[in-house]
């Protein structure tokens, strides 16, 4: 086994992860707060209003990250699934139970009837794996939802295409030219990356606090235990 | 300055929805630290019991 394959499987195991994920945890929010401290600052008092829709579409920079972090949370947590589901990967099961409540927080912010149902996606997910006593078949049970709704995220991305409702178009464009002002992509761009980062530090803190509590009859967490209360 | 919060008249739903995203974030760095907290207390809990009861049991055998 090569060193990077050893070690991504060790990675794998419990208390393994449990360190990892508390040394790493704290860089996802410190990499995330400046950047959403600058893109909230700049959004709410550097750039201009719009032409069009005055102050009121300053929620831009909070409404556009969280739209995305629901369809990427949703990428991840699918990826996770599969992984679980193929090679039965405990960690994989539950880093993916994990983004379930983590993509609900961002959906608030939903957008259309595909975010609604992305929404009752994340919340059947989550639903799923609370209904099933057995811990670990809960979660193969709610990865395998996890895995069919994914068809809902390109729904999403090209609802706006497809169909013409309140929503404006895309305005940001990887492929051709962004039609939005380029004083207002400075901030969305900050305000992109803090909420990746952030999510990975909240995915691992989450993780490692789940890991803890499915392996708490284990040795290690009881060692653990008894450190942390004497 | 009262312009500044005031947000043409957008004032409410703007402060609103960026108020809503600070404490979402908030309470998301919170919450996982006292899921461990509590399930460490738990675990050392049970622990100490079995401890006491494994000391009671020697205690009546001797």
């Amino acid at each position: 086994m090569n060193a990077l394959l050893l070690w991504f499987h060790q990675l794998g195991s419990p208390p393994n992860f449990h360190a990892f994920a508390g040394r790493w945890a704290p860089w996802g929010y410190a990499i995330a707060i400046p950047l959403l401290a600058y893109g909230i600052y700049s959004g709410l008092f550097v750039v201009p209003a719009d032409y069009q829709q005055g102050d009121s579409y300053r929620i831009l920079f909070v409404h556009v990250p969280s739209a995305w972090m629901s369809l990427f949370i949703y990428g991840a947590m699918a990826a996770n699934a599969f992984i679980a589901l193929v090679w039965r990967i405990k960690l994989s099961e539950t880093l993916a139970m994990c983004c379930a409540p983590i993509g609900t927080w961002w959906t608030w912010d939903a957008r259309l009837t595909s975010e609604l149902v992305l929404l009752f996606l994340y919340l059947g997910v989550m639903g799923l794996y609370a209904a099933i006593e057995d811990r670990r078949a809960a979660a193969r049970a709610a990865c395998f939802l996890a895995l069919i709704g994914v068809v809902n995220v390109p729904i999403v991305h090209f609802s706006v295409t497809w169909w013409n409702t309140l929503h404006q178009g895309a305005t940001i464009k990887l492929i051709g030219k962004s039609t939005i002002d380029s004083s207002m992509v400075a901030p969305l761009i900050a305000m992109t990356l803090g909420t990746k980062a952030w999510f990975v530090g909240s995915l691992l803190a989450r993780a490692r606090a789940a890991m803890l509590e499915l392996e708490s009859g284990k040795d290690w967490v009881k060692r653990m235990a008894l450190r942390t209360s004497a | 300055m009262s312009e500044l919060f005031d947000m043409g008249k957008y004032g409410f739903y703007v402060w609103s929805s960026y108020a809503l995203f600070a404490a979402m974030l908030v309470w998301d760095i919170v919450l996982p630290r006292l899921r461990e907290r509590r399930v460490l207390r738990a675990v050392a809990q049970r622990a100490q019991r079995e401890r006491a009861r494994k000391d009671t049991k020697s205690e009546n055998a001797a």
